[in-house]
């Protein structure tokens, strides 16, 4: 076993750039872009060589992937039993995510050297994206619950800070305030779940948690089920609260509403928040407790359901949005609903943890091409200057390459072999066949709408129609090299990742799982896609009249959902309407009124006080005389009678 | 000691006219001669308890020579006050001059 | 170390602020308040190098008014010594704040100073009467300093704020008198904290001497419903008092509940917790939401004060070690947080001249760096990891939970709630005042921070930074004191 400390750097330099880029970038405008850059390329060399090392070098134990405590040190002490530690854990799972997010993370930064350029804060929007990386990575790495409650808001700030980045913009600014309280929100269960779960299992870092909540016999474990509230035991409660947590950050039904918006932001940065890390953490937070979540099959279904109704919800809608990122935003939910289903359907041992290796799987791919769509879309939106698909159209003329790995991306979501998206999607199609029925035929119906509002997008941007550059000259060309040169590098990814052994590395207990691909469900997923990606061609290849008549047989829902089913309405009915007009403004004038009110009236009751009795003090010296003369004869009446 | 009774009913009667000059008098000039009166009915029954209670002492005289350079005095000081309350509010009628309150 | 060097100091600048010229006086005050800085920080150090904590450090104590057995006691522990640290923050800032001040500058650092001695004489001293002393030193500068180089309605604020302060300490005062009557019935009478500790007093004599001791200090640390003063005070206030105001004088209300009413009478506290936490609790939830309705920002902050400070009674009156421990933590780091906010309001407003949050936009633009401090006050405020905000709330959080009863825990939970509308209203403020396009042509040649201003929001930015990374040695440090006083 050697010594991992040394990945304690990987969080160290996105911090040290995010410091010197915050501190003193405005003194070095373009320096900082490079710095960034350099920094992340460390970073993610480092988590490439722990990846080596721990998954080929060190390799299993006893059958097993060890968890590793690279580095521990107690940040804060609440209780004896209960505190904080600031740790870096490795495990399958955490190396993985380590080599997701600095991948991605390099990429990103190496694109907006690019498409940021010419940006007045641009130094600031490096610190912004070293901040978020360094937060992502200490989310990932963290040893301890609460630790990774602290890095949780730290993404969704960093989150906050990059959405709102053109923050003269109103609707950037309601969309970075929606994306931080919608998430704050959520981040409540999180916070009660935390609360509950650390005072039964007396712990609050995980691996004690694991370790005292799969004791079966344990004191502990019989308190947590014994103890219940409203018939539902406390584990169920804590559990259920924890994934709304997740579900949050997730963009999971019902609390997706701030992911579309949160497309405001430079899209680079939603490629790499909205699309490959920050989502994707109430699903790694699943998974980090998933041994807990296995005992709970409440809990589990929960997830399970919520999952599957996100991917087919969110799928529906992305098939009638016309703004891009907003499509691939919806597409991003979806998929994250895949993965949160595929987490529901999975069991803890051996064969049955299928559906855990397939959701980090299919994590992992998806990462790769939908950071590559995003980047890709990005180019797009950095040449047409437009994020409506309307404005677009017979583009692949103009972008040849940004068309090509446009393309492989859209393959691979839709699952088509031997694209990367083919084997993870083929993965949690089987487990949800092997657990639930009716989940695997959301998940089949979610496929096929996936392959064709992935190809009306790609059709939509690069056929349909001859591109008109609407009155503007031909400035540029397709993209400079630090911008195309990440989308090959994606592209790369997306095509092979999938022959990687997943399972051998990443599974549930830890064990290895020899993985194979079952005919059945594989052509069922290949055929749903290709019904998919035929109907896009067919609607959208020319254009036409077909897509009305289409959307127009379709009417009340094709209306709906292209008003994303009034989600968004309710929310703002309810906290304005509700919260703000029957709660806040009542407070308010109760606190003027009624409160304040209380001690006006005591300061008027006084002062009337005062008046009434004031006017003996007459200013009439006879008058004063008289009263002196009273007192007296008063007085002296008492000394003499009755002393 | 009958005769103290006299003076003492003397006394006992300038007080009280004093008194109620004071009280009924609107005039301040009026009003300070009032308190001379009072004064003076208390310097009367100073003399007098020293004279036919204390006879071996002299208290009641020195307490009676004080009083009457503290009223000199006084009267001095209320002059000059009421010339200026005169000045002030063109009045030495007491009701005219009434802000000396809350 | 002498621990006399604490009121001595601040004195000594007051009689230099008398004896020098016009202007020089705030070269005084700065100056005496480093020096004081320097010196909490010293006493710091030697009380983090003490071996034995479980008594009062730097203890001294002289006859004073031998007749009445009125001692000059004093003495620290790791809670006072916090509060210390946190007004002589607090006091650097808020002198740095007001370098400007052109009317009556002489008087107004004066006044600034006496308050600040007031603080510090409260916070080390262990005899009740004079400690009572120092608290109405503290008290009364408030109203000249709002009356007088205050705004808006400012007499009514002023003599408001006053008032309720004085009613409160006026409850205080016949509580302390209570416990004199009932040491001298039962031996000799005292004033002393350490020997009225030692008292044993019947339950019905705990049960109405705690009312009144605690509700009066309430009154001060804003506790629902006796906050209104407040919202009025701050908002007539100048900078540099509203900073003092809800930076320390709200600490002081605070540190009397739990050093005093609490210490004193820990079985009468438990009885009556069930109300003090409805009470907390009612305060956080509703000052949160009524601060969701203000458009003025240092309305904003003053209400906001009122929900936080909900958490220190909250802490106080959950009678765990670690809720008591984040209590005090919260009265540090709500302290500096609301110095930080209202200086920055201040300095904000002096550039605009308008303090309602939609007339301003797009200030980011303007001035960078305070609206970067803004920001950072603001999550501080939220409770974002990495500031002070964050340790303060979740140690009372967790520390609450430990209560095995529904009650506590809907409590705590209530209480949680709270920090989603903290969030609405401070990313609202900054969404409108900071964000967005600007509004008014002239705002945009409005200058940035000048250096004292960059100092002042220097020096509250780095307390918040340290304490917000680096926790655990003052958490420590509280929680060895919280252990000796209620054991």
């Amino acid at each position: 076993m050697v010594n991992y400390s040394y990945i304690s750097f990987v969080l160290i330099i996105p911090l040290v750039v995010f410091l010197i880029t915050g501190l003193f970038g405005k003194k070095m405008p373009g320096l900082s872009g490079i710095l960034g850059a350099l920094g992340m390329l460390g970073a993610a060399c480092l988590s490439y060589f722990v990846a080596y090392q721990y998954f080929l070098v060190d390799g299993r134990v006893d059958g097993i992937y060890p968890t590793v405590m690279a580095f521990k040190q107690t940040w804060l002490q609440f209780t004896p039993s209960l505190k904080i530690d600031i740790g870096i854990i490795l495990d399958p799972i955490a190396v993985m995510m380590l080599v997701v997010v600095t991948t991605v993370s390099f990429m990103v930064h190496l694109y907006s050297i690019g498409y940021m350029h010419g940006e007045e804060r641009y130094a600031t929007y490096y610190s912004f994206l070293s901040l978020f990386s360094f937060s992502m990575l200490g989310l990932v790495v963290s040893s301890n619950i609460f630790q990774m409650y602290m890095f949780w808001e730290l993404v969704g700030v960093s989150s906050f800070l990059l959405v709102g980045f053109y923050f003269t913009k109103p609707s950037a600014v309601a969309a970075a305030k929606k994306a931080f309280i919608v998430t704050r929100f959520a981040d409540l269960g999180f916070l009660a779940g935390i609360l509950i779960l650390s005072f039964y299992s007396e712990s609050l870092d995980f691996q004690t948690i694991i370790h005292n909540m799969m004791d079966y016999n344990g004191t502990i474990f019989l308190n947590a089920n014994a103890a219940s509230f409203m018939g539902v035991s406390a584990l169920t409660w804590a559990l259920c609260l924890i994934f709304i947590g997740g579900a949050g950050k997730s963009a999971m039904f019902p609390f997706h509403i701030w992911l579309p918006d949160a497309m405001e932001g430079p899209t680079p940065v939603s490629a790499l928040i909205h699309a490959a890390t920050m989502v994707v953490a109430g699903v790694f937070l699943v998974a980090r407790l998933f041994p807990v979540y296995s005992q709970v099959p409440a809990a589990l279904d929960v997830v399970m359901y919520v999952g599957a109704f996100s991917a087919f919800f969110a799928a529906i809608i992305a098939c009638t949005q016309t703004d891009i990122k907003r499509v691939l935003a919806y597409s991003t939910m979806s998929q994250i609903g895949y993965m949160m289903f595929a987490l529901g359907v999975s069991g803890y041992w051996g064969e049955e943890g299928l559906g855990f290796t397939a959701s980090m799987f299919h994590l992992f791919t998806h990462a790769m091409f939908k950071a590559l769509l995003f980047l890709g879309a990005g180019a797009v939106i950095h040449y047409v200057h437009s994020n409506e698909m309307g404005d677009m159209g017979g583009l692949w003329k103009k972008m040849p390459i940004t068309h090509i790995v446009f393309f492989i991306a859209c393959l691979a979501i839709s699952g088509v072999p031997p694209l990367s998206g083919f084997f993870s999607k083929e993965e949690i199609l089987t487990a949800a066949y092997q657990h639930n029925k009716i989940v695997y035929a959301v998940g089949l119906l979610t496929a096929c709408l996936t392959a064709f509002y992935m190809f009306r997008l790609f059709l939509m941007i690069f056929w349909n129609k001859e591109y008109k550059a609407h009155g503007r000259t031909e400035h540029h060309g397709e993209a400079p090299m630090t911008m195309k040169l990440p989308l090959l590098i994606l592209a790369i990814a997306t095509i092979f990742a999938g022959i990687i052994p997943f399972s051998m590395y990443v599974s549930a207990d830890g064990t290895a799982v020899e993985s194979h691909i079952h005919l059945r469900e594989a052509s069922m997923a290949v055929a749903a896609g290709a019904i998919g990606i035929f109907s896009a061609f067919f609607l959208y290849l020319k254009k036409n009249e077909r897509p009305e008549m289409i959307s127009s047989a379709f009417g009340a829902l094709y209306r709906t959902a292209y008003k994303k089913f009034y989600v968004d309405e309710l929310y703002l009915f309810v906290t304005k309407n509700m919260i703000f007009n029957f709660i806040a403004v009542p407070a308010a004038w109760i606190d003027r009124n009624v409160v304040d009110g209380m001690m006006d009236l005591i300061a008027a009751v006084t002062e009337n006080l005062s008046d009434s009795i004031k006017s003996i003090q007459s200013g009439k010296i006879s008058s004063y005389v008289m009263w002196f003369f009273v007192g007296a004869i008063l007085l002296s009446m008492m000394i003499v009678y009755a002393l | 000691m009958g005769d103290m009774k006299f003076i003492l009913a003397i006394s006992f009667a300038l007080f009280f006219i004093g008194a109620y000059g004071f009280l009924t008098r609107r005039n301040m000039i009026t009003m300070l001669m009032a308190v001379e009166l009072m004064l003076n009915a208390v310097n009367i029954n100073f003399v007098v308890f020293n004279k036919y209670l204390y006879a071996d002492k002299m208290d009641g005289l020195f307490f009676t020579i004080f009083i009457i350079t503290i009223a000199a005095a006084e009267a001095a000081v209320a002059i000059a006050i009421i010339i200026n309350l005169y000045r002030k509010f063109k009045s030495i009628d007491e009701n005219d001059i009434d802000t000396l309150r809350w | 170390m002498n621990l006399s060097l604490l009121i001595a100091i601040p004195t000594l600048t007051l009689i230099s602020i008398l004896f020098v010229n016009g202007k020089m006086a705030r070269v005084a005050a700065l100056a005496g308040s480093f020096v004081q800085l320097g010196t909490a920080l010293f006493m710091l150090f030697s009380y983090m190098n003490l071996n034995d904590v479980s008594h009062l450090a730097f203890e001294e104590s002289h006859v004073w008014f031998a007749q009445w057995n009125i001692n000059y006691h004093i003495g620290v522990d790791a809670i006072s010594i916090a509060m210390i640290m946190l007004t002589s923050v607090v006091l650097v800032a808020g002198v740095l704040v007001s370098w400007n001040i052109e009317d009556k500058t002489k008087e107004f650092f004066f006044l600034l100073v006496m308050l600040a001695t007031g603080a510090f004489g409260f916070f080390i001293s262990v005899d009740l009467f004079v400690q009572f002393f120092f608290f109405e030193l503290a008290v009364i500068p408030k109203f000249l300093l709002i009356a007088i180089w205050g705004s808006g309605r400012k007499e009514y604020s002023a003599m408001k704020l006053v008032l309720m302060l004085m009613g409160g300490s006026s409850l205080v005062l016949i509580g302390i008198l209570g416990f004199y009557y009932y040491s001298a019935e039962a031996g000799t009478p005292s004033f002393d904290l350490q020997t009225l500790s030692q008292l044993s007093l019947s339950h019905e004599q705990q049960m109405w001497l705690f009312p009144l001791l605690f509700s009066g200090f309430a009154v001060l640390s804003a506790m629902f419903p006796f906050h209104t003063w407040a919202p009025d005070g701050h908002s007539s206030a100048p900078t540099a008092a509203s900073m003092f105001l809800a930076g320390i004088s709200m600490k002081l209300g605070g540190y009397g509940c739990l050093r005093v009413a609490v210490f004193l009478l820990p079985h009468a506290a438990r009885e009556y917790s069930p109300y003090i936490i409805v009470l907390a609790c009612i305060g956080i939830l509703y000052g949160a939401f009524v601060t969701l309705k203000q458009t003025d920002i240092k309305l904003m902050n003053a209400y906001s004060s009122v929900s936080h400070c909900g958490f220190v009674i909250l802490g106080i009156a959950m009678f765990t070690k670690t809720a008591m421990v984040g209590a005090v933590l919260q009265m540090i780091s709500h302290g500096v947080m609301t110095a930080l906010f209202f200086a920055v309001i201040g300095m904000i407003y002096q550039r605009t001249h308008t303090r309602m949050g939609d007339e301003m936009g797009g200030l980011l633009k303007v001035m960078p760096f305070l609206s970067t401090v803004f920001i950072v006050a603001g999550l501080t405020s939220l409770g974002l990891p990495g500031f002070s905000g964050f340790v303060a709330e979740m140690t009372v959080f967790v520390g609450s939970f430990q209560n095995e009863d529904m009650f506590h825990r809907f409590a705590t939970i209530f209480a949680t709630a709270s920090i989603v509308v903290t969030a609405v209203y401070i990313l609202r403020a900054v969404g409108i005042s900071l964000w967005g396009p600007i509004k008014k042509k002239e705002y945009e040649s409005l200058p940035d921070a000048s250096w004292n201003e960059k100092l002042a929001a220097g020096i509250l930015v780095l307390s918040i930074v340290i304490m917000g990374t680096m926790p655990l040695w003052l958490s420590d440090m509280i929680s060895k004191t919280t252990e000796t006083l209620f054991p």
